[in-house]
């Protein structure tokens, strides 16, 4: 008798922003073969590009994440400032870093939220989120918008900071960051979530190395890459942070990972306003020489990467676009085999993945079609949550 | 290792295969090799050198179906482009290079559907980004594809 279970889930899935297809092939409860079927939401953003000019391209790569809004225009810019060696006044350069750096702290806490609603935290993913506002807020007061920015331009950035704003800034990030703290322990030093998250889903430091995975993912790998120290772009030479690495691969060292990083990014976004200097944000560059370049930075989930050939004309020839999730994707195939379909919710959310959730999902026994949605899915992720809860003495 | 090490590196190893090497500044090195190549400078850089492998960029250009490989040296920042030119664009073919890293699984796949590139040795060339009833060998990020008029007046 074939045991054999294939789960297909998608393509509209509970933990992704956008539609993919993933098949489970589980015996019993443990899940043996996995496979992803992306491109439901290939927009061809990479043709789109060619056919657009280098002002144009850099809205059109805004548009590809709305999380990382601040990220792909960053790499766009510094592709096509290689090209020909443009310079970046310093005041822009810090300006770039603090968006990029309020743009990790949004992008980890909506993480942190989902994360602990798969496993049954609701509290977590209301507190998260809760407190998530703020960095929109400060956000909205820079660049004029909670997402999609329109912030950043070959050259410079489009809006200065203004000087009465500062203080804003830095009251908001100071009520944060009490906030952040008392999250911090309520996630890290809580039991439960040490039982339910310690030791699933893990990748090893060699695999990660081997996948080329990136940010957090390889850093709870114990893999100790940045973008941002190792490759410094904007004005991360100027800062000092720590890159926060763990050795255990697994959901809860990448959790770790993540809300460590936070208070590494708000320390960031004051050291900037401190040292700021006046001065001009935009060096005006009038025209591309042809040539060839690639901007890496550091985007929430790894390093974002742009590849741009040009050839003289005004817009490019070839716009490669790799986003971090690119990478970290096909580590699931290390991560998810192995482990149970309780467990693989979480395990597929702990990379981050650029995606967002719909609630389309389903089991499929081979022969008879018995259906599991995407609620049962996380129901069954809560109750491994709740059985914990009541094993361990804990109401 | 700074660009100019990494260079002299490679230079020493493969000597006259390498076409061109050009170190344009003190993050970005560019070496030009025949595609036969890419298989041992892919092994040289990734596993000896121990550099990561950041992503593959292909382009239609005016001699062929030009492949870059980029990799990472992370310690010095520096980003070495391994530029490889397949002259026949009827049916351009590489060695792949998942035997040496596991990080190329998908961007050949896309590579495959988008240009039309085959990868020897590369048994999984499932459509990636593209819908499962796309036409056969119709590549869409080729110069030549020019998307096609929509016809309003059908339904």
């Amino acid at each position: 008798m074939n045991n054999k279970t294939t789960i297909p889930i998608g393509p509209y899935h509970p933990l992704q922003e956008e539609p993919e297809f993933w098949k489970l092939i589980v015996d019993g409860e443990k899940v043996i073969d996995v496979d992803v079927r992306i491109g439901y939401n290939h927009r061809g953003i990479e043709k789109i590009s060619e056919s657009k000019s280098f002002d144009q391209s850099i809205f059109i790569v805004e548009r590809i994440c709305g999380i990382c809004s601040s990220s792909h225009p960053i790499a766009c810019c510094e592709a096509i400032e290689d090209i020909c060696g443009i310079e970046v006044p310093e005041r822009a350069r810090f300006i770039r870093t603090i968006t990029q750096e309020l743009e990790r702290i949004h992008s980890h806490l909506l993480w942190l939220g989902l994360a602990g609603h798969f496993i049954g935290y609701n509290t977590v993913f209301m507190w998260s989120w809760k407190y998530r506002e703020p960095i929109c807020d400060i956000m909205e007061t820079i660049t004029g918008n909670r997402q999609n920015y329109g912030m950043h331009k070959v050259g410079g950035v489009r809006r200065d900071i203004e000087r009465e704003h500062v203080s804003y800034i830095l009251t908001r990030l100071d009520e944060f960051l009490k906030q952040l703290d008392m999250l911090k322990g309520a996630v890290l030093d809580d039991p439960v979530l040490h039982a339910r998250l310690k030791g699933i889903g893990v990748l090893s430091r060699e695999a990660a190395i081997d996948y080329a995975a990136l940010g957090p993912t390889a850093r709870a790998s114990g893999v100790d890459i940045d973008v941002r120290r190792d490759h410094p772009y904007a004005a991360y030479d100027r800062v000092k942070f720590k890159v926060i690495t763990q050795t255990e691969g697994d959901v809860f060292a990448k959790a770790v990972v993540r809300i460590l990083e936070m208070f590494e990014s708000a320390g960031i976004v004051r050291q900037c306003l401190d040292m700021m200097k006046e001065g001009p944000v935009d060096s005006k560059p009038k025209d591309i020489a042809p040539g060839e370049g690639i901007g890496v930075i550091e985007a929430p989930r790894g390093e974002c990467f742009h590849y741009i050939k040009c050839d003289g004309t005004n817009s490019p020839v070839r716009h490669k676009i790799r986003a971090p999730t690119y990478m970290n994707f096909p580590t699931f195939r290390e991560t998810v085999i192995g482990e149970t379909v309780s467990d693989a919710t979480i395990i597929m959310a702990a990379i981050d993945p650029c995606y967002c959730c719909t609630e389309r999902m389903m089991v499929v026994d081979g022969s008879d079609k018995e259906l599991m949605r995407a609620q049962e899915m996380i129901r069954l992720s809560q109750e491994k949550t709740k059985a914990l809860r009541a094993r361990m003495g804990m109401k | 290792m700074t660009a100019d090490i990494i260079s002299q590196k490679i230079n020493e190893r493969f000597g006259d295969r390498i076409l061109k090497s050009d170190r344009r500044s003190a993050k970005r090195l560019y070496v030009d090799v025949y595609p036969k190549e890419i298989v041992d400078i892919t092994r040289f850089l990734f596993k000896e050198l121990g550099l990561r492998f950041n992503i593959a960029s292909c382009v239609d250009d005016f001699d062929g179906i030009e492949i870059l490989y980029h990799f990472a040296y992370d310690p010095s920042a520096v980003i070495v482009t391994v530029r490889v030119i397949i002259k026949d664009k009827e049916n351009p073919r590489i060695d792949t290079i998942t035997t040496v890293t596991r990080s190329a699984w998908w961007i050949e796949r896309e590579m495959h559907e988008l240009f039309g590139v085959g990868f020897d040795g590369n048994e999984d060339m499932r459509p990636l980004l593209l819908p499962d009833d796309w036409p056969k060998g119709v590549y869409p990020m080729r110069k030549s594809f020019v998307v096609p008029r929509r016809d309003s007046r059908k339904s």
